[in-house]
């Protein structure tokens, strides 16, 4: 019964919708139900970038910017041209796939981490385009975006919203535990695991380091177009730099290679602030403290090491790497 | 230099005339080998002549700036490293290079990435015959075996791609001795089931003794060639490498 519950594949991911089910009862106020909704979302994006950092070894320092070209896709297309949010959002996804591959394509070609340097760069010229661009977004101000419709119906309020986003948090943690346990997530953990190795086994390393940065970047860009029709409004400061390091932060806190993990890790960065606002002054100190203290006693992130303590305590095997 | 293999049909695979550069730094010297279908080829040489080099451009991982080098009749030079597995060319690398914490099994079947799942389901029973040990550890991280243990993991996973050419990197280095003496008696075996095994070794007294032929490496250049045996008898092998 525990080993069963402890499989990520079953026991896991219905933990998980349990969790997303019942967590409402606990939710006092609609600004509640916003901060849960935010989790959420950066949730998404923390499982689609966990797959890239954590499996294929490689740092985006640009996901932000990729989260920033679906929003503004969905915002521009629906504001501007009357698009169907679905289609636009459909697009922006394509757009940014393809953006990701042309990106990714040469650089994941070369050993190391140059691709780190060139999301970085990728994002920057994001949020400058959307700094500058003011004729279709508005510029630093940001614009307003149309909501998401459902049979005709518009999408408002912080409760319908969480039930959309809860329910696509286990479809994307459910795509992303079958994609880690296929022998496309075999061919990935062993390119993190030694990359000569893998590439005299046969596994052609720079087509599954591209592939996976393509699906980290469309799952940061559906999160993206969700986000601006949720708020109604967005800026380039919501798609800059500091978003990105922050989804990084996540997904290292929560635990690299963990799947739950960036769950986790989005959940908890994305609260704590909220949480800490009574230390006032000292809120941004305590922050990082905590994350200082995280990583120094749980090196390998959150989950990972309380995971194999509770396997030690009550399981007592060796566990082997597969979240 | 010995005719011999050359004379035979034609050889599985020739190293033609060979330089790989690391930036401005030239680390092999227009090598040129030959190995015949079923031979076991020995290359020695000290620590930084270039062995593992010759290795990582056989296989792929590194591309000459010159010569060339051809298998089964057909230059590879254009093959990426995985599509050289496909052919048939598998590579124990140096130090083993397991995938820590994944289990034994999955780093096995991931030796047979390039064939299809049947292929290697039946394959995987066959190596877990061959090596008992790790069919005892067969779900544990590959991270949680001794050092023996690991390099005939290394090598389950590389006779998973069913190769037609094993190359070994320094399958002895880091093994206490009698780990050291198991690990060649498992090549002697693979010989004589007729794999094709290029060794490449620190240890040039065993390697030799096991070799049907070998080569020495200097500073990037072929010095000398010969049988396995004579090369043991060899003045100046025997005063660098074999400390006698």
């Amino acid at each position: 019964m525990i080993a069963w519950l402890a499989n990520p594949r079953t026991g896991g991911l219905l933990v998980l919708a349990a969790i997303i089910a019942v967590l409402p009862l606990a939710l006092p106020n609609n600004f509640y139900f916003d901060v849960a909704v935010r989790a959420g979302l950066n949730a998404i994006v923390c499982v689609g970038l966990n797959l890239l950092i954590g499996y294929a070894g490689q740092i985006s320092l640009g996901h932000a910017g990729f989260l920033g070209l679906g929003a503004y896709a969905s915002a521009v297309l629906t504001a501007h041209y009357g698009w169907n949010p679905y289609a636009a959002m459909g697009v922006g996804a394509i757009a940014v796939g393809v953006l990701a591959f042309a990106v990714g394509r040469p650089i994941l070609r070369l050993r190391g981490h140059y691709l780190a340097m060139a999301t970085l760069g990728l994002g920057i010229i994001i949020s400058i385009a959307a700094n500058t661009e003011d004729d279709y977004t508005g510029g630093p101000d940001g614009m307003t975006v149309p909501p998401l419709t459902v049979f005709g119906t518009e999408l408002y309020g912080e409760r319908i919203w969480y039930w959309i986003v809860g329910a696509l948090v286990v479809v994307s943690v459910w795509l992303a535990l079958n994609l880690v346990a296929s022998p496309v997530g075999r061919a990935l953990r062993s390119v993190h695991g030694s990359e000569v190795a893998a590439e005299v086994s046969g596994v052609d390393t720079a087509r599954y380091k591209v592939l996976v940065f393509v699906i980290s970047a469309v799952f940061a860009s559906v999160a993206g177009s969700l986000g601006a029709h949720y708020g109604g409004f967005i800026t380039p400061v919501d798609v800059g730099f500091i978003k990105s390091i922050e989804l990084v932060t996540m997904v290292v806190l929560g635990g690299m290679a963990s799947t739950y993990g960036a769950v986790v890790g989005a959940a908890i960065l994305t609260a704590l602030p909220q949480v800490l606002t009574w230390l006032q002054d000292y809120e941004h100190l305590a922050f990082g403290l905590i994350l200082m203290l995280v990583m120094i006693f749980m090196p390998r992130g959150l989950i990972p090491s309380l995971g194999s303590a509770f396997r030690h305590l009550f399981i007592d095997r060796p566990e082997t790497q597969s979240t | 230099m010995p005719q011999k293999a050359a004379e035979r049909a034609v050889p599985l695979l020739s190293v033609r005339g060979v330089s790989t550069h690391y930036g401005r730094i030239q680390a092999l010297r227009e090598v040129d080998l030959e190995i015949a279908e079923g031979e076991l080829v020995a290359l020695v040489g000290a620590n930084g002549a270039g062995k593992t080099t010759l290795l990582r451009t056989i296989s792929g991982i590194l591309a000459p700036s010159a010569g060339d080098i051809v298998f089964d009749g057909h230059s590879i030079l254009r093959a990426q490293p995985d599509r050289r597995v496909e052919m048939g060319i598998a590579q124990v690398p140096e130090g083993r290079q397991m995938f820590g914490p994944m289990s034994v099994e999955d780093n096995l079947v991931l030796g047979a990435f390039t064939r299809t799942k049947t292929e290697a389901e039946a394959d995987l029973a066959v190596v877990l015959d061959k090596f008992p040990q790790l069919r005892d550890k067969q779900r544990e991280p590959a991270g949680t075996l001794s050092g023996g243990q690991q390099q005939m993991l290394a090598i389950g996973r590389a006779l998973m791609a069913r190769p037609r050419l094993l190359l070994l990197d320094e399958p002895s280095m880091g093994l206490a001795p009698n780990l050291a003496d198991e690990t060649f008696a498992t090549i002697r075996s693979l010989k004589a089931a007729g794999t094709t095994v290029f060794l490449v070794e620190q240890n040039a007294s065993a390697a030799l003794a096991l070799a049907d032929r070998g080569y020495v490496l200097e500073t990037g250049r072929i010095v000398l060639a010969d049988t396995g045996r004579a090369l043991l008898e060899n003045e100046k092998v025997q005063a660098a490498y074999l400390g006698l």
